[in-house]
């Protein structure tokens, strides 16, 4: 722990002296001192670094895998359901055994793919590949710190994840199939090894995977809480973070309570697999033979389960609406629209995001008073919500747009956020809960304004940081054409599923054609499966140009979109530590964008009042720093690159 | 701009490692927390066992509180950098956390004598997972003052390099009212 000590004392060097010092950048600041690393090798550079921008890089790229295996899992039994009596022997060299002989899906299997995207998605992708990459990339770069308050537990998060990764990904293999209760693994389903083929082996796998995951998840919020409370530079107060940082920050605190609460949820789940109690198992057949078990509360484990799973919501959401503030806000060239009332909403849908969660549960018998009272709060939420809207579009108003691939994406997640959002409200009322419940309606609702608003958010902040991260480009037209296919896509899957929900069609069915009343929905199965074909290929376009332009793209200038923010002061392609000099202070808000007075239609946070004007002369000079006087601070060495 | 006021927020900012010890603590209330209330819930279900606290666990919770007191003791001893009460100090407190530990699975041991078993009713296994958890992160935290203790007696501090005994002090109080509180709990529930 000591040791440890020493290396965060290291990093944390806004030390006021050494932003007057202008003989000798690591001269008197004996921290600085020790910053300098020594050369690496290759496996402490890239596979086990502390470089949190690496880390980033790390999450970025096994998120992105997981999104592959994700989405196609989700085409997969989308294909089942859109031509469920269809021979899908083409299929068996992919899915093996689990397609049978005379071509038919295996229907223990079908609620496991449907298991597997829903966990892989929430938690892999958007958890992980979203709030763990950006979190990690963008907050010692914005609030300027050389690193994470520890970069070795931050390491450790990533490699936890990894680990975790793996056994998710393994469980995908086993004989008897991975988890299939639903990603919720409500018992008595996912307690009872002997209650489906995915109860057995692949449940176990699930929860050590899991337990893994919540591990690296604390650690990683651990790192970013302190970081942002702890290593802003001078002059960052918490009123001047871009609004990234607040999104960051309050995913964070809320991963750092609710993630534990899964934990306990889990940890009895595990004794009552295990260990022979009943925590939540009582009066149980199974093949006519009356279990042990008695006692327990399956209800218990559902209030425990969506005690987190609600503020997951949120850790999913947060970040890409953290991302959309910055980008929408760069790209109108405009100040964002009521900072104070931004940060107060994240603040009012955080604290929301903990007294919400039995609206899950309005149909588990809760007394109607309790469910009246959930009720009130969800539709609460509305509020902070529709003041985040309002304050996106009324920043975009009248801006001078910039048509960026992250504008685009970012656009488009405030288009999901509002289709998504209005169901949101339907679901939200109790009464009408009851007949919308687990039925496509809900499918819709969660994937419009958790699922796809986030993944335009992930994808928003890939483009936009994607020259930050990787000192190229990437191509602006396959991004166009990446986005109106994943939109147009987006909409055509899901806007359909609201009429077959409140038709009654139910979720989770292995075929729509064994029933009178979901028959009429079968050529709208097979177009939404077409749609969501195409919407997959549209993801390979993304592939194509994310990959081939880490190696192959242009390069990228160093402050690419004329933004404010201190990530853009640091070389194009900068080492572990940041910045090659000091560290900027920050003299201003993030968002003087068309500022009165100056004649770039941006004032970066680093430019002191005093040399507004030299630095108006000559904008490209970006890690040039100036002091409060306005004279420039001559040792800071210009980009590298 | 405004330097003094930035300096004087730069002062008051705490370490960032008490900030992630701080954050940590609070994720264990939380697993704590969710486990008290599935307690509660799950008791107002009904089909529930009353039973006696056993004996040890009175003992126990007198070991803590010593123990805390214990932990104090060599915190005050390594600001006033004396080395030799440090490590004092910090002896008495690792002794009273083995005893703490080996007292809690007497206190099982207790149990089972009674005829309360783990797997008979959830009242029983709510007490063992909660009391379980508990040991087993007293269990970190007498690791951290083995640790410090083994590199104050190696000399590897320098005279006034406290902060790792700061930290596990801190955790270690935790622990003793986490204790405490648990300890309550259980005796009003059952």
């Amino acid at each position: 722990m000591a040791s440890e000590t020493l290396e965060v004392k290291e990093i944390h060097s806004t030390h006021p002296e050494a932003l007057h010092d202008s003989h000798e950048h690591h001269g008197h600041d004996s921290h600085d001192d020790e910053f300098e690393l020594p050369e690496v090798n290759f496996i402490r550079k890239y596979i086990f670094s502390t470089d949190h921008k690496v880390i980033a890089k790390q999450f970025l790229i096994t998120g992105i895998l997981m999104a592959v295996v994700g989405i196609l899992l989700s085409v997969l039994f989308r294909i089942q359901l859109a031509w469920p009596e269809h021979n899908m022997s083409y299929l068996r060299p992919l899915l093996g055994n689990w397609i049978s002989d005379t071509g038919q899906m295996d229907p223990e299997f079908y609620l496991a793919m449907v298991t597997m995207h829903g966990t892989i998605m929430v938690f892999f992708v958007l958890t992980a590949g979203l709030s763990g990459t950006f979190s990690n990339f963008l907050i010692p770069l914005q609030l300027g710190a050389r690193d994470m308050a520890s970069g070795f537990i931050n390491m450790l998060s990533y490699w936890f994840f990894f680990l975790s990764t793996v056994i998710m990904f393994a469980s995908l293999f086993i004989s008897t199939g991975p988890a299939s209760g639903g990603w919720v693994i409500y018992p008595p389903l996912s307690a009872l090894p002997q209650a489906m083929s995915g109860s057995g082996l692949g449940m176990t796998m699930w929860l050590t995977s899991m337990a893994l995951f919540i591990v690296s998840s604390l650690l990683g919020a651990l790192n970013y809480i302190a970081t942002v409370l702890n290593m802003r530079t001078k002059g960052m107060s918490m009123t001047r973070m871009p609004l990234t940082m607040w999104a960051f920050f309050l995913t964070a605190v809320i991963g750092t309570l609710s993630f534990p609460v899964l934990f306990s949820a889990a940890l009895l789940l595990i004794f009552d697999r295990s260990f022979g109690t009943s925590f939540y198992l009582s009066d149980i057949y199974i093949a006519g033979k009356a279990l042990e078990n008695s006692g327990g509360s399956p209800i218990l484990f559902q209030h425990l389960f969506w005690f987190l799973g609600h503020p997951e919501v949120y850790i999913v959401l947060l970040p890409a609406l953290g991302m959309t503030s910055e980008i929408i806000s760069t790209n109108s060239r405009k100040p964002i629209f009521g900072y104070r009332a931004m940060v107060g909403s994240l603040l009012g849908i955080a604290f929301l995001s903990f007294i919400v969660w039995a609206h899950h549960m309005f149909v588990t018998g809760m007394n109607p008073f309790l469910g009246t009272v959930f009720m009130l709060l969800t539709l609460i939420i509305a509020v902070p919500s529709a003041v985040k809207t309002f304050n996106y579009l009324a920043t975009l108003w009248m801006g001078n747009i910039r048509f960026t691939n992250a504008m685009l994406f970012s656009i488009g997640l405030v288009s999901l956020f509002i289709t998504g959002g209005v169901t949101g409200i339907f679901l939200g009322n109790a009464a009408l809960d009851i007949p919308l419940h687990d039925t496509y309606f809900v499918t819709a609702h969660f994937h419009l304004v958790m699922g796809s608003a986030s993944a335009f958010g992930f994808f928003a902040g890939v483009y936009h940081w994607f020259p930050k991260m990787f000192g190229r480009m990437m191509n602006e037209r396959l991004g166009y054409i990446h986005f109106w296919m994943t939109f147009a896509a987006v909409y055509c899957v899901f806007f359909p599923m609201h009429f077959m929900g409140m038709a009654g069609v139910p979720r989770r069915y292995y075929a729509a054609s064994t029933f009178d009343f979901t028959q009429g929905f079968t050529d709208m199965n097979a177009f939404i499966t077409i749609s969501a074909m195409l919407g997959f290929l549209g993801q390979l376009i993304f592939l194509y140009n994310f990959f081939y332009n880490i190696f192959k793209g242009k390069k990228a200038p160093q402050n690419p979109w004329n933004s404010n923010t201190l990530e853009w002061t640091t070389p194009v392609n900068a080492g572990h530590g940041n910045w090659a000099g000091e560290i900027p202070a920050v003299y201003r808000w993030p968002y003087d964008y068309s500022k009165p007075g100056v004649n770039n239609d941006y004032l970066p946070q680093h430019i002191p009042d005093a040399a507004i004007s030299k630095w108006d002369a000559n904008p490209e000079t970006a890690s040039l720093l100036y002091d409060e006087q306005g004279n420039e601070i001559k040792d800071t060495p210009a980009a590298h690159h | 701009m405004n330097s003094p006021v930035m300096q004087q927020e730069d002062d008051l900012r705490i370490h960032p490692q008490k900030v992630v010890l701080w954050v940590g603590m609070v994720s264990i209330v939380m697993v704590f927390a969710a486990l008290s209330s599935a307690l509660i819930v799950r008791q107002g279900e009904g089909n529930w066992n009353f039973f006696e606290m056993p004996l040890a666990f009175w003992i126990t919770s007198a070991l803590v509180i010593l123990s805390s007191g214990t932990m104090y003791y060599a915190l005050r001893a390594a600001e006033k950098k004396n080395l030799s009460a440090t490590v004092t100090g910090l002896w008495i407190t690792a002794l009273l956390g083995v005893a703490f530990l080996a007292g809690q699975f007497i206190g099982w041991t207790q149990l089972a004598d009674a005829g309360i078993y783990f797997r008979d009713n959830p009242s029983n296994s709510f007490l063992i997972v909660l009391t379980g958890l508990h040991g087993l992160h007293l269990l970190g935290g007498l690791i951290a003052v083995v640790t410090v203790l083994v590199k104050s007696i190696l000399l590897r501090y320098k005279p006034g390099e406290i902060l790792g005994l700061e930290l596990c002090s801190t955790y270690w109080h935790f622990m003793g009212a986490l204790w405490i509180y648990l300890f309550l709990f259980l005796l009003y529930h059952y």
